[in-house]
């Protein structure tokens, strides 16, 4: 008998106690939790996301589409990088107003390669307001996992109020599981140490969020 | 488990020794305080926090009581999306699967995330056996590891250690495994995680195995779920070429949907955050996006022995947040190594002795290591009922009686040194069914009170080494209720 025969046998045996005709999944749950923690208005909800996100020390800004390149620029600028990684579909005009060298994410770049650079620029797939939360979902405006996570310095634009959503439920319906996702709240942290929070350990240590108005 | 905790003396023993240590007491009382506080208003943001509590009880109770056939629907999912899954009895197939799988890359060494399932097989100590060196990333199981010491919580393992020693550690300690630590490193908590930064990226960048566990499965996707803080976890599940991941049966969900219950409740029970920094899911291999070979070895490990105890298997609902270790009185005091097992607190005491079995002195002293003060039920996400455990494994451990080990009915025999604790609670019970000998007794007790001990002789000693002997009344309530029936005539 191999392992697998063997722990599904163990299993069975364990069960033995549970009738045949137990009530199935869907009526042994009650959802009788909250799809949404209090009522707001959608710029309500931006604005709780502005928080949530600056609360766990994520640095926020808001434009519209015309001032979008300069802000990108400026920020670019500001952190002093000389090359920035962008993915394949980030709308090309978000970077227009920039000089910097751009990296292409290419399967064929070492991770090495990727942590000489200083700046990343990626979109969403949706932000969770209640928990300041950014999930990226590999879509081509956001590349593979890897390059949100070695350059020092994350540039995450979200669109709002299109990919904002309240709460953690309303997330997981947007996305689907075949995708890989990063859910990032503010940027890397620990609190190993006497439980001081210090940010940036392994992941990205200045996270910059526009909130983009659509 | 993991042969690093053979040997352990019982748990009033090992928690002597910490209880006498000021600096551990110090370290974990600041430590288990503070994040009581921020969890408690992590939690009160949720207005509907009984709701999710009693929704994830029933999914994982649900999930548990037809396990196998969401063990089936995950292999067939996880398969279908790329993956391989292997299935392992107990620690040593485990810990053979994974070195075989690690030596088919031909690598001689891992990146590890931080998980409780490799620690308790003790996979790294296998794969050293083996000629692999396994890396911990996390900060806390770096410190630990550095320090050859052991994890003494579930969610921050070195919380026993200060600023101070663990600059020690960094100093001396960084250059025989890599990158050596700055020469003036300070204790300073950001300058300490710099250099654990420092010293790890260059094993991340050139990493080809990795190795995690998982916080979830999900058995309709074949998703997994690795919740984390620093990023080490997004670098170990994302950069190899290879991904191992060691995951107990118990961790199943049903479907995509229930993550919303666990995502909501598992931050902010464990970090006392609304959301922790990162969370990777990932579902089998995805072209070109992170490790192009994917292996699922899923454990069982006592875990099935476990399920089969019709009140104990509620422990295996647990999703290791560890906000019970921060609310107990006895945890704070013993500290985690005490309890001489990878789980230490209130769930370990429940959780250990069923894996392993109350063989052990250390294992049959594990269900007393609690004041049953209901602390770790009242915080528990899930709604696991430990005391009501606890008093049921205590039976056990006094008593014996049937139970599963190794898949295998067996009837336990009473734990050796539970003699006088049995002998007593016979006595009682013969006495209680006597009424004459029992106000004899009693009597008798009143009468020569002051010639009482103040300590038991005997078996009894260590029981009233820790504790005053109550003091018995002049005469016993039976008699002053027949002298004065019930107060109602005056003394």
């Amino acid at each position: 008998m191999n392992s697998r025969e063997r722990i599904l046998g163990r299993v069975r045996r364990a069960l033995a106690d549970v009738p045949p005709d137990e009530r199935p999944y869907a009526e042994a749950v009650a959802r009788d939790y909250l799809r949404e923690h209090g009522k707001r208005t959608v710029e309500e909800t931006v604005d709780l996301l502005a928080e949530n996100l600056a609360d766990y020390r994520a640095v926020v800004h808001r434009t519209g589409a015309r001032d979008l390149p300069d802000l990108i620029a400026g920020l670019l600028a500001a952190r002093g990088s000389r090359e920035v990684l962008v993915p394949p579909g980030l709308p090309p005009q978000w970077l227009a107003a920039t000089n910097l060298e751009r990296i292409e994410d290419r399967p064929g770049d070492t991770p090495q390669r990727l942590d000489r650079v200083g700046s990343v620029v990626t979109g969403c797939a949706v932000a969770i307001a209640e928990t300041g939360t950014l999930v990226l979902d590999g879509s081509p405006g956001q590349g593979r996992r890897r390059i949100s996570l070695i350059p020092d310095h994350h540039i995450c634009v979200v669109r709002v109020p299109a990919q904002v959503v309240a709460s953690v439920p309303q997330a997981l319906e947007r996305l689907a599981p075949t995708h890989p996702l990063t859910w990032i709240s503010g940027p890397s942290a620990t609190s190993d140490i006497e439980l001081d929070r210090v940010e940036g350990v392994h992941g990205p240590r200045t996270l910059e969020v526009i909130l983009l108005d659509d | 488990m993991s042969s690093t905790f053979v040997g352990m003396p019982a748990f009033p023993e090992a928690a002597r020794a910490a209880v006498d240590d000021p600096t551990l007491r110090g370290n974990l009382r600041h430590a288990t305080h503070t994040i009581r506080a921020k969890r408690a208003a992590a939690v009160a943001e949720l207005a509907d926090w009984g709701g999710l509590r009693e929704a994830g009880r029933r999914i994982k109770d649900h999930t548990l009581r037809h396990l196998d056939r969401y063990l089936e629907r995950l292999e067939a999912s996880v398969t279908a999306a790329g993956g391989t899954v292997h299935w392992a009895a107990d620690a040593d197939e485990a810990n053979r699967i994974v070195a075989e799988l690690v030596k088919e890359t031909g690598e001689s060494e891992v990146v590890k995330v931080k998980s409780m399932a490799t620690q308790e097989i003790g996979l790294n100590e296998a794969l050293e056996a083996e000629g692999i060196r396994a890396y911990e990333t996390d900060l806390a199981e770096l410190i630990v590891q550095l320090g050859k010491d052991r994890p003494s919580h579930i969610l921050v393992p070195a919380i026993h250690r200060n600023r101070g020693e663990i600059r020690d550690i960094f100093t001396h300690e960084m250059a025989a495994w890599g990158r050596p630590a700055p020469g003036d490193l300070t204790d300073t908590p950001a300058d300490l995680a710099e250099a654990a930064r420092l010293h790890l990226r260059e094993k991340f960048l050139r990493a080809r195995v990795g190795v995690s566990g998982a916080n979830f499965m999900v058995a309709e996707t074949g998703t997994l779920v690795v919740v984390e803080s620093e990023g080490n976890g997004r670098m170990c599940l994302t950069l190899p070429e290879t991904l191992i991941s060691v995951v107990g049966i118990e961790k199943i969900v049903p479907t995509w949907r229930d993550l919303e219950v666990f995502l909501q409740t598992l931050p902010r029970s464990s970090t006392a955050e609304r959301m922790n920094p990162y969370t990777s899911m990932w579902t089998g291999t995805t072209d070109e996006d992170g490790p192009r070979a994917f292996h699922l070895v899923l454990l069982d490990n006592g875990r099935t022995d476990a399920l089969a105890d019709q009140v104990g298997r509620q422990a295996l609902r647990c999703i290791r947040c560890s906000a019970c270790l921060n609310v107990c009185p006895v945890y704070e005091r013993a500290g985690g190594h005490a309890y001489g097992s990878v789980y230490p607190g209130p769930i370990g005491a429940i959780l250990t002795p069923q894996l392993r079995g109350t063989a052990s002195e250390i294992d049959a002293s594990l269900p007393y290591a609690s004041s049953l003060c209901g602390a770790c039920y009242e915080v528990c996400p899930v709604a696991i009922d430990i005391p009501e455990v606890l008093v049921h494994l205590r039976e056990r451990v006094v008593e014996g009686g049937p139970a599963v080990r190794r898949g295998n009915k067996v009837v336990l025999r009473p734990a050796r040194g539970h003699a006088a604790e049995r002998a007593a609670m016979r006595a009682a019970a013969w006495a209680f069914g006597h009424p004459g000998a029992l106000r004899t007794g009693q009597r008798l007790a009143s009468r020569s009170r002051r010639l009482h001990p103040r300590t038991l002789p005997g078996p009894g000693r260590a029981w009233s080494g820790t504790r005053d002997l109550p003091t018995l009344p002049p005469e016993p309530f039976r008699d002053w209720w027949q002298r004065t029936r019930g107060g109602k005539d005056a003394k």
